[in-house]
């Protein structure tokens, strides 16, 4: 399959920090590709050099044939892009919004017209058309924004943390929809999340963290590199049982917490042996399929929850500071 | 070319549309001028009586025109600001669409917005006692417009490196107050202090309000309330809107 993105040796310095070191991805044609990564970990500055929003310090970006620094218009022209935060125009109906849009992207005046009508179909929005878009709710809004950006017939849409900020329902109705998308549209989707439960969805993800790509593959090929199961243990005497259990079962113990994590190829069957083993000294087991949460862990040392309360938490107070 | 011009006119229809929304903006736009006019004009009239048959409402009514067309005009940039703040901007930068035509296009839409005020400030005339023919009516509305986009576009200059709506309260207290009251509104540019003088010939306000004067009273017993000619008043309005266009253009390049 062709790339529809190709990057090679991007990267972006800011004067305090190198925000993006040196990455390197592709992204197939139609595919569903995510972005993942906690808060901060250079996501939304790649992002914004795919889109022409930032110059690249180093290497360079080619968005759908056309390299981003010789040809931005073309490639503005190619995408569809959808903010963290909303980037409508408030004051304004729903309609208005899709119609300024059309025009700021030169989309001809009777296909435009046609278009509209389809894009809020799609995003069932078609009764609120002519209402101020003032009075949408989160969901409306973001729903009405990823309506506009697909106006244009984009190539490739742009959705950073499409989710943020949106209570688990109205989570759950974006994505059917951008499940929904992807079977209508001959388009490619490149969305950024922090939500790993969200980056299942996708049919590829890059993990990012620190301004590094540090795993590109699909979610289950990540998840089966772990190899097997994954046992959570709280014990006694953490680092003598430890030592132990890595001499004993030849496994490599990670410490999270007040627990231990190691894989195992045939957790059920071991569970009993181990218990076993350790009788005096286990307190608590769980044993789990590995989620994109322990490939992070295993990949990084952190879960990625840790990052995600101040990100809220950041959220609230700018929501709360437009008067939401 | 034709998209881009398709880009002007929807930034320009945006800015008109958001105005008739805005029922506060509208009254507020009527009721100051109305105001100054009538208790300051008023007022002053009475207890000054001027030389010949001018009275002080008459001298100062082209000068209230021209604080209707002023204030709206610079204050238009808190809608940049405002853009950006709530993310619309965004959305117009990220569009294929050039950084000069954002710029014409809004300031054509705020120059619209304040040209509409200074037009029924217009139609008060008759109670000021004066009567305006539809020729003097249309060369003043064209010079009103050339003002407006000026104004406003100086608005949005001084607006591209401001960050909160307060700094550009600031901006309107500190510099378009001053401009209105150093604009020859209310007392004319001779017959001030020498250091006045200068402060009113450089503010291009000035100019604005002599030009309106020019074209409202063109006849030799009134002449002594102008201090130029109406070329030269076009003029340096012309030249300075063009600047500021190109200054804006620049500065919207360096920020964004």
């Amino acid at each position: 399959m062709e790339n529809i993105i190709e990057v090679s040796g991007l990267r972006k310095k800011f004067p305090e920090v190198i925000a993006v070191k040196d990455i390197n991805f592709n992204v197939k044609k139609g595919e569903l590709f995510g972005f993942l990564g906690p808060n901060g970990a250079g996501k939304s500055t790649t992002i914004q050099m795919l889109c022409t929003l930032l110059k690249p310090s180093a290497g360079k970006a080619i968005v759908n044939g056309y390299n981003t620094l010789d040809n931005p218009g073309k490639v503005r022209k190619s995408i569809g892009l959808v903010f963290q935060e909303s980037t409508l125009d408030e004051n304004l109906t729903a309609y208005e919004n899709l119609k300024y849009h059309a025009n700021f992207y030169g989309v001809e005046k009777q296909k435009a017209k046609k278009r509209i009508t389809e894009v809020l179909e799609m995003v069932q929005l078609t009764e609120r058309k002519n209402s101020i878009v003032e009075n949408f709710s989160g969901g409306m809004k973001r729903r009405l924004e990823i309506a506009r950006g697909l106006l244009h017939y984009p190539k490739i849409l742009f959705l950073d943390e499409p989710t943020i900020g949106l209570d688990p329902q109205t989570r759950n109705k974006i994505w059917d929809f951008i499940q929904n998308l992807k079977k209508e549209e001959d388009i490619t989707i490149f969305l950024t999340t922090h939500y790993m439960d969200e980056a299942e969805y996708c049919d590829r993800i890059a993990i990012m963290d620190h301004g590094e790509i540090i795993a590109s593959d699909s979610p289950e090929q990540l998840k089966a590199n772990l190899g097997g199961d994954i046992i959570k243990t709280k014990v006694e005497n953490k680092d003598e049982v430890k030592k132990e259990i890595e001499n004993k079962y030849n496994v490599e113990v990670q410490e999270y917490k007040e627990y231990l994590t190691f894989e195992h190829n045939n957790g059920e069957e071991f569970i009993p042996v181990f218990v076993k083993d350790f009788k005096e000294q286990i307190k608590s087991i769980t044993m789990q399929q590995p989620t994109l949460d322990d490939v992070f862990l295993n990949l990084t040392g952190r879960e990625i929850r840790d990052e995600e309360a101040s990100a809220t938490d950041k959220m609230k107070n700018k929501m709360k500071k437009r008067g939401h | 070319m034709a998209h881009e011009i398709r880009a002007i006119y929807t930034l320009w229809i945006r800015e008109v549309k958001r105005f008739s929304r805005q029922k506060s903006r509208i009254m507020g736009m009527i009721i100051q001028p109305l105001i100054f006019l009538f208790f300051i004009g008023k007022g002053m009239s009475s207890s000054l009586p001027m030389a010949g048959d001018m009275d002080f409402l008459k001298f100062i009514y082209p000068g209230i025109i021209g604080m209707t067309l002023l204030m709206p005009s610079i204050g238009n940039g808190i809608s940049l600001v405002m853009d950006r703040e709530f993310g619309f901007l965004k959305e117009i930068l990220v569009a294929p669409v050039s950084r000069t035509s954002i710029s014409i296009g809004k300031a054509l839409g705020g120059g619209t917005v304040s040209l509409i005020g200074g037009t029924i400030v217009l139609f008060l005339s008759p109670f000021v006692g004066i009567s305006l023919s539809i020729i003097t009516i249309i060369k003043l509305l064209i010079f009103m417009a050339l003002t407006t986009f000026t104004m406003t576009s100086f608005g949005i200059l001084l607006a591209i490196p401001m960050e909160s709506t307060e700094g550009f309260q600031m901006i309107m207290t500190l510099l378009a107050m001053p401009m209105f009251f150093l604009s020859g509104a209310f007392f004319p540019i001779e017959g001030v202090p020498n250091w006045m003088s200068i402060l009113m010939r450089i503010n291009p306000m000035a100019y604005a309000v002599d030009g309106l004067r020019n074209i409202m009273y063109n006849s030799p017993e009134v002449n002594a309330m102008t201090t130029f000619n109406l070329s030269f008043d076009i003029g340096v309005i012309a030249i300075f809107g063009f600047v500021i266009t190109i200054a804006t253009v620049i500065a919207f390049n360096i920020k964004e």
